[in-house]
């Protein structure tokens, strides 16, 4: 199967390296991963995230459809507003996470949502499917090869944003959605982001990437391989990897994100989602640090006096603190910060312990 | 463009030896250390280690890839390069002088006159 590419793609191919990521040839490093880094967490970097999905719902039913197939509560945004939420099938098993956003100025509910990379036809199908069964009138749309997404983040990322814009607009506030222009290219301007950083999410149509990604030419270009190690450093999930619904699956309690589901809504996977809420989860997602020397990755085992608790699902260097972090899960009775572990690098148990997530305080 | 100085040997698998005689040092090339980017951990053997030619003598780690090392030469470990341990970074910032990694002894001289030379080499990575 050949590789879907970003509208961007030639634009980049001289000066990144690419790698495949969920069917996509995306940019993962530009200069280096330990500077694009340290570029979004001091001052502004600019990410190409147009291997994200793009689903849009309209029509009358349309706030019924999003209710029903994600765990946060639809009927509640406004406008404008962005919300993060799982999609969780009938055994309340988390299939992905994404961001649902309430496209601004329109009387009718409209919705624009973020499927990660590769999963924009399944997830298209999910919701035809779902709509057809329910008797639901809504249209659904796979926007995906319409839209490209650049992501504008770091502590400079706002005012960077203020300067490409050629309409005054206010900047979007927190979790908000705006219609604005950049370089003169209609845009949606959403105050979202990855990394732990301020910033936005910028979507404009494919033929306009190009103008978008050069409105922002002070902030350093950066690619997957900084926008791992910002989410892990947060203790952001990585769909796919932290969760996976044959590899890893995890309801959103056990994946720590149990604060997006609603059980006063009522959606796939709630029945399941209540009676797991009333019982508690097995096991916990936790933040890990090691205390010696190596690096715990995607897979090591987890052990406490030799067996086998727990997994890695992420792992890496922190570039902001210079030390081993990982990402995993372990039984709930485990969890604690604090708590003595081992991870198991190439045969050999490395002291760790489990610590609170972000790994990095922020402002 | 990268470095690959003459003054020593080089195997498919990017890693040098050199060859004005005993030690031999054995690092990894310009271009390998390019190729992984920001290295962050290295693993090495003991000295005093007796590794064969194309034996794993270690793991490097970069932010996003974890690579296996390989003996280059057959010989014994008279020294591995501790300075790695905490500034791992030396294996990009200079993999042919503080970057290195062993130091071999009692080296097989016939293994070390057929690896590929620096013209040989940089072919193979253009």
């Amino acid at each position: 199967m050949a590789l879907r590419k970003p509208p961007l793609y030639d634009l980049h191919a001289d000066r990144a390296t690419f790698t495949d990521f969920g069917g996509w040839e995306m940019p993962v490093e530009f200069d280096s991963i330990r500077t694009e880094h340290e570029a979004v967490r001091e001052s502004a970097g600019i990410f190409d995230v147009s291997h994200m999905g793009e689903v849009v719902v309209s029509g009358p039913d349309a706030t019924e459809l999003m209710q029903r197939l994600v765990t946060a509560d639809i009927a509640a945004l406004d406008p404008g507003d962005a919300q993060y939420a799982a999609i969780t099938d009938e055994a309340g098993i988390v299939l992905d996470d994404t961001i649902v956003y309430r496209l601004p100025a329109l009387e009718a509910p409209r919705y624009l949502f973020v499927p990660n990379a590769g999963h924009d036809e399944a997830t298209f199908d999910r919701w035809v499917d779902h709509r057809d069964e329910w008797g639901l009138d809504a249209e659904v749309e796979n926007e995906t090869d319409l839209w490209a997404m650049v992501a504008v983040q770091g502590p400079d990322a706002l005012a960077a944003v203020d300067n490409a814009t050629t309409v005054d607009t206010a900047a979007p506030a927190r979790n908000e959605i705006v219609a604005s222009e950049v370089d003169g290219v209609e845009s949606w301007v959403a105050r979202t982001g990855y990394t732990g950083e301020d910033g936005v999410e910028i979507l404009c149509a494919t033929d306009d990437a190009e103008t978008v990604w050069t409105a922002f030419e002070g902030c350093d270009p950066c690619g997957l391989g900084s926008r791992d190690t910002l989410r892990t450093e947060m203790g952001f999930l990585l769909s796919g990897q932290d969760f996976d619904p044959d590899e890893e699956p995890r309801t959103p309690y056990e994946a720590g994100i149990g604060w997006a589901v609603d059980l006063d809504t009522e959606f796939v996977g709630r029945g399941a989602l209540a009676e797991a809420a009333e019982t508690g989860p097995e096991d916990a997602f936790v933040g890990i640090e090691l205390r010696e020397r190596g690096i715990a990755r995607h897979g090591h085992d987890i052990t406490v006096d030799g067996d086998v608790v727990g997994h890695v699902t992420s792992g890496t260097m922190s570039p902001t603190l210079g030390e081993p972090i990982a990402l995993g899960y372990v039984p709930v009775s485990l969890s604690e910060p604090g708590t003595d572990i081992e991870v198991v690098v190439r045969g050999t148990g490395k002291r760790a312990e489990v610590v609170s997530t972000p790994f990095i305080r922020h402002k | 463009m990268f470095e690959t100085p003459d003054d020593r040997k080089y195997q498919e698998s990017h890693e040098y030896a050199t060859t004005d005689g005993e030690p031999v040092t054995v690092g990894i090339s310009d271009f390998a250390q390019d190729e992984l980017g920001d290295i962050v951990f290295v693993e090495l053997p003991e000295a005093g280690d007796e590794m064969s030619q194309g034996e794993e003598f270690g793991v490097i780690e970069s932010i996003k890839a974890v690579s296996d090392l390989y003996v280059p030469v057959s010989g014994v470990v008279s020294a591995v390069n501790d300075a790695l341990f905490d500034q791992p970074e030396l294996v990009n910032e200079s993999p042919y002088d503080e970057g290195w990694m062993l130091k071999l002894e009692d080296v097989d001289d016939a293994e070390l006159a057929e690896l590929l030379t620096a013209d040989e080499y940089s072919e193979q990575t253009e």
